[in-house]
């Protein structure tokens, strides 16, 4: 069944105003199989899927499903011609309930009244095992709730081709794996799948096949099996690895001896319980837990991002009040959400604007950073952070997740602080990106910067922190170092192995 | 060559193009009808001073109040994404309370006049702090927020000056409602440039224009980039506020009296209309200050143009309506990307015909 072609895409052609961000490429779906479409940020694998999903007209190529050559011009044809999405960021309406998500915008949803849906949706999401009730408000949801309705949603629609856009980005081990059985029951049942994704061991764990994109062409397309993990990588950043293991090696810095830069005790937030957390200067510490856990609530508590309910919180031995993030940033003091889209990017102000910003707030209102001083801040950081824009007054929003990562991190920078939380910056980025953002964390520690540093991947956070904070069920259940701070202890820890 | 245009309108249409090309074809058709129609000319008015006539000044006169009013909703727009429709009966109240204080007493001096107005000025910025308050406190949709105002404001004008509707004459007045001996531009015309400048000084020596398109695009980030997001808003219907006191002085030195009723009658919707012509967006974050002024224009002109072509009064209304819905469709994203799209194809024809013809 394997070898039937359902999709086939041949020298697609797309251009932007100065950028060719695909020239040629070709793509090939086979019925029943999962296909991992895999590059940097900025190779084209967005955009190729939004040119299959309608979302971007091509410029040139051909696209046939079954054979049959087909042209698609809105979501709308995509979804006639059995394509279905689910998007990297999630895109159905927070305030509608889940099953109003799952019929909204459908030809076969709209004659349907609201108690054959509610009930038809309860099926759904009872048979993919989905923690959600139909008459439930999606925004109450979690993230993967929310990512995993969007999935349902696409299944029934009954499509032949399902793109996965970085579905598994907010999901925890768990969702993890229950949306690999579901992929794997949909491939059974002939459906092709596109499977885009950062996380390389799922490529491994899942995908029969993967087409690796670079700068908008084509490198290739191998059989799973007979691609070697490292090559793979190598053929996506299309550099020598050396650079990757080197910073898998570095030492471990010691900063014991160092002093303590923040400490609080029994600080709490509206959505963070109690916690004593302190770190010392040039220290890189992390929070790990399952979602939910509690890790970004805590952080987020530390910046006064959500409202404080109490503790007592030092800073440089001395007593501070936070409350709100201009406290937090008066203090030196920096914080790169979650969430990029909704809580870090000004959308459609400039590169320019978007890395002025912090800094601009805490000067105030009436100290303006002058358009030349904030040409040269925005130049500078470009270039040291490789930043790939097409200049300085480009809408931050135009460009490619890893680059508007940048812009944040850019933003924060500038402002010089001397404790810089990151959480999950490096998700929805591509290897190299993520690289760049490690080596800088431990760069800014060797200059003496605190960071606090969140990701999903527990690897990556053992390669930049000295220290993992662990927690579960809102609580802090350990804290590593040294010795202890191998995957398995990690593991352990949250699992509560260690009682 | 090409590839500059090109770069200028594939990265989509400037926020400006839609009220210069509305300008632009405004003139072209009034210049076909009547070729006389923007003729301006030198004449005596009243006082016997020598001054500006015509069709062409009228118009840029006549669109003051509303000019200067687009300046302040363009802020409040921007910041919280609504829009206040209570400007005019806020004029109205502005109006009265500088009336008000005029009449305390029968001579009018220049430092009484200036009084009067800072007096006004203050009622209005505690109203666009009412406003505000609830706007950015309470979290109230604009346009709900401010219907209160709207529906009780002219009372208050009423109450101020106990039902009467009292005139002022006052060489002072009259030199600020059209004249100042000497000089031949109308004095409305001056105030609007001198706000403009205001504003241009406001965003050179403040950070106001970042931070309130930070909160008009994106609370949340702007939130956790350490924006006070209640402040700016409420900031923002404070100047109002003052765009309010400013057009309710004009107003009133205009007719040299106070009607609570009728002082700018149903202004609010013409300057909602103004920012939206402007190319401003509605739902907040981006704006330029300098379309909604050509905005205030481009209606003014609109509405001269239908009197001259003698429609009626109670037709010219519906005229509008038309016209306006065209320049809104005009504006609107989807025709700026098709257009934008158009134009690069165009210029892509052109170059690729230019290179043949080189080889």
């Amino acid at each position: 069944m394997q070898d039937e072609v359902l999709l086939q895409m041949s020298h697609i052609d797309k251009r932007f105003p100065g950028v060719l961000a695909l020239n040629g490429v070709d793509f090939t779906l086979r019925r029943g199989e999962i296909h991992a479409l895999m590059g940097e940020n900025g190779a084209g694998k967005s955009t190729l899927i939004k040119v299959l999903t309608g979302v971007y007209r091509m410029d040139g190529g051909t696209i046939t499903v079954e054979g049959n050559s087909i042209s698609i011009h809105s979501p709308q044809d995509a979804q006639n011609n059995g394509i279905s999405t689910v998007y990297q960021e999630i895109t159905l309406c927070p305030n509608l309930t889940v099953a109003e998500n799952m019929y909204i915008g459908r030809e076969d949803g709209a004659w349907i009244n609201h108690k054959d849906y509610e009930k038809k949706a309860g099926e759904i999401l009872e048979r993919l095992s989905i923690p959600a009730r139909a008459t439930q408000q999606l925004g109450d949801c979690s993230l993967a709730v929310q990512q995993m309705v969007a999935i349902a949603r696409a299944v029934d629609m009954k499509c032949k081709v399902l793109i996965l856009d970085e579905p598994t980005s907010s999901l925890d081990d768990k969702e993890v794996n229950m949306l690999f059985k579901l992929m794997r029951d949909l491939k059974a049942q002939g459906v092709g799948i596109i499977f885009v994704t950062h996380f390389l061991e799922q490529v491994y764990e899942v995908s029969d096949r993967i087409t690796v994109l670079r700068n908008g062409e084509l490198v290739g397309e191998y059989l799973t099996e007979e691609l070697p993990q490292v090559e793979l990588v190598a053929k996506m950043i299309g550099k020598d690895l050396d650079e990757l293991n080197d910073l898998g090696s570095a030492e471990e810095k010691k900063t014991s001896d160092k002093e303590v830069f923040y400490e609080a005790t029994g600080l709490s937030s509206s959505d963070a319980l109690p916690f004593d957390f302190q770190i010392r200067k040039g220290e890189v510490n992390g929070f790990t837990g399952l979602l939910g856990s509690g890790r970004s609530e805590s952080v987020r508590a530390i910046f006064g991002a959500d409202k404080v309910t109490g503790g007592a919180v030092k800073i440089n031995g001395k007593s501070v009040k936070i409350t709100r993030p201009i406290d937090a940033m008066k203090n030196g003091i920096g914080y790169l959400a979650e969430d990029r889209k909704r809580d870090g990017i000004i959308a459609e102000l400039s590169v320019r604007e978007n890395i002025i910003l912090a800094l601009q707030v805490m000067k105030g209102l009436f100290k303006p950073i002058s358009r030349s001083e904030a040409e040269a801040f925005a130049d500078e950081y470009i270039k040291a952070l490789n930043i790939k824009t097409a200049s300085r007054e480009t809408p931050v929003g135009s460009l490619s997740g890893g680059n508007q990562q940048k812009v944040i991190l850019a933003r924060w920078l500038l402002t010089h602080p001397d404790y810089l939380i990151l959480d999950e910056p490096t998700r929805g980025i591509d290897v190299g990106t993520k690289l760049e953002i490690q080596k800088l964390v431990l760069k800014l520690a060797e200059d003496g910067v605190s960071v606090t540093f969140i990701s999903s991947e527990v690897e990556e956070m053992l390669r930049t922190c000295s220290r993992l904070i662990v927690m579960r069920d809102r609580h802090i259940v350990g804290e590593l170092k040294g010795a202890d701070l191998n995957q398995t202890q990690v593991m352990k820890t949250i699992a509560g192995g260690e009682a | 060559m090409a590839g500059n245009i090109k770069k200028k309108f594939s990265g989509g249409l400037g926020q400006l193009t839609i009220p210069v090309i509305a300008i632009a074809l405004l003139v072209i058709f009034n210049l076909i009808r009547d070729p006389s129609f923007f003729s301006v000319g030198l004449s005596h008015n009243n006082d016997g001073n020598i001054v500006l006539a015509g069709n062409l000044i009228s118009i840029i006169n006549g669109a003051s109040e509303l000019a200067v009013l687009a300046m302040g909703m363009t802020l409040v727009t921007a910041a919280c994404g609504g829009q206040d429709i209570s400007v005019g009966a806020a004029a109205a109240i502005a109006g009265s309370v500088f009336v008000k204080v005029l009449k305390t007493s029968p001579d009018i001096s220049g430092g009484k006049v200036l009084l009067a107005f800072i007096c006004a000025c203050i009622v209005a910025m505690l109203f666009g702090t009412f406003n505000g308050t609830l706007v950015a406190v309470f979290k109230i949709q604009p346009m709900i927020a401010t219907l209160i105002l709207y529906t009780c404001g002219r009372s208050i004008a009423y109450w101020i000056n106990g039902g009467a509707t009292p005139t002022i004459s006052s060489p002072i007045i009259s030199a600020i409602g059209s004249f100042i001996p000497g000089i031949p531009i109308p004095t409305p015309v001056l105030i609007v440039v001198a706000m403009a400048i205001v504003f241009k000084l406001v965003f050179k020596f403040t950070s106001l224009e970042l931070l309130t398109q930070s909160v008009g695009i994106n609370g949340s980030a702007a939130r956790l980039n350490g924006i006070n997001s209640t402040f700016i808003k409420l900031l923002s219907f404070i100047i109002l506020g003052v765009c309010v006191a400013v057009s309710g002085s004009i107003g009133v030195s205009r007719l040299g009296l106070i009607n609570h009723e009728t002082l700018l009658l149903d202004i609010e919707m013409d300057t909602i209309l103004a920012v939206a012509i402007g190319g401003n967006n509605l739902g907040g974050g981006k704006f330029k200050i300098s379309g909604s002024i050509i905005g205030a224009y481009v209606i003014q002109m609109l509405t001269i143009t239908l009197y001259a072509m003698k429609v009626s009064s109670t037709d010219v209304k519906a005229y509008k309506a038309i016209v306006i819905i065209l320049l809104v469709v005009i504006g609107s994203p989807v025709v700026k990307e098709k257009f934008g799209k158009f134009v690069s194809k165009l210029l892509d024809n052109r170059s690729k015909a230019s290179l043949k013809g080189a080889q």
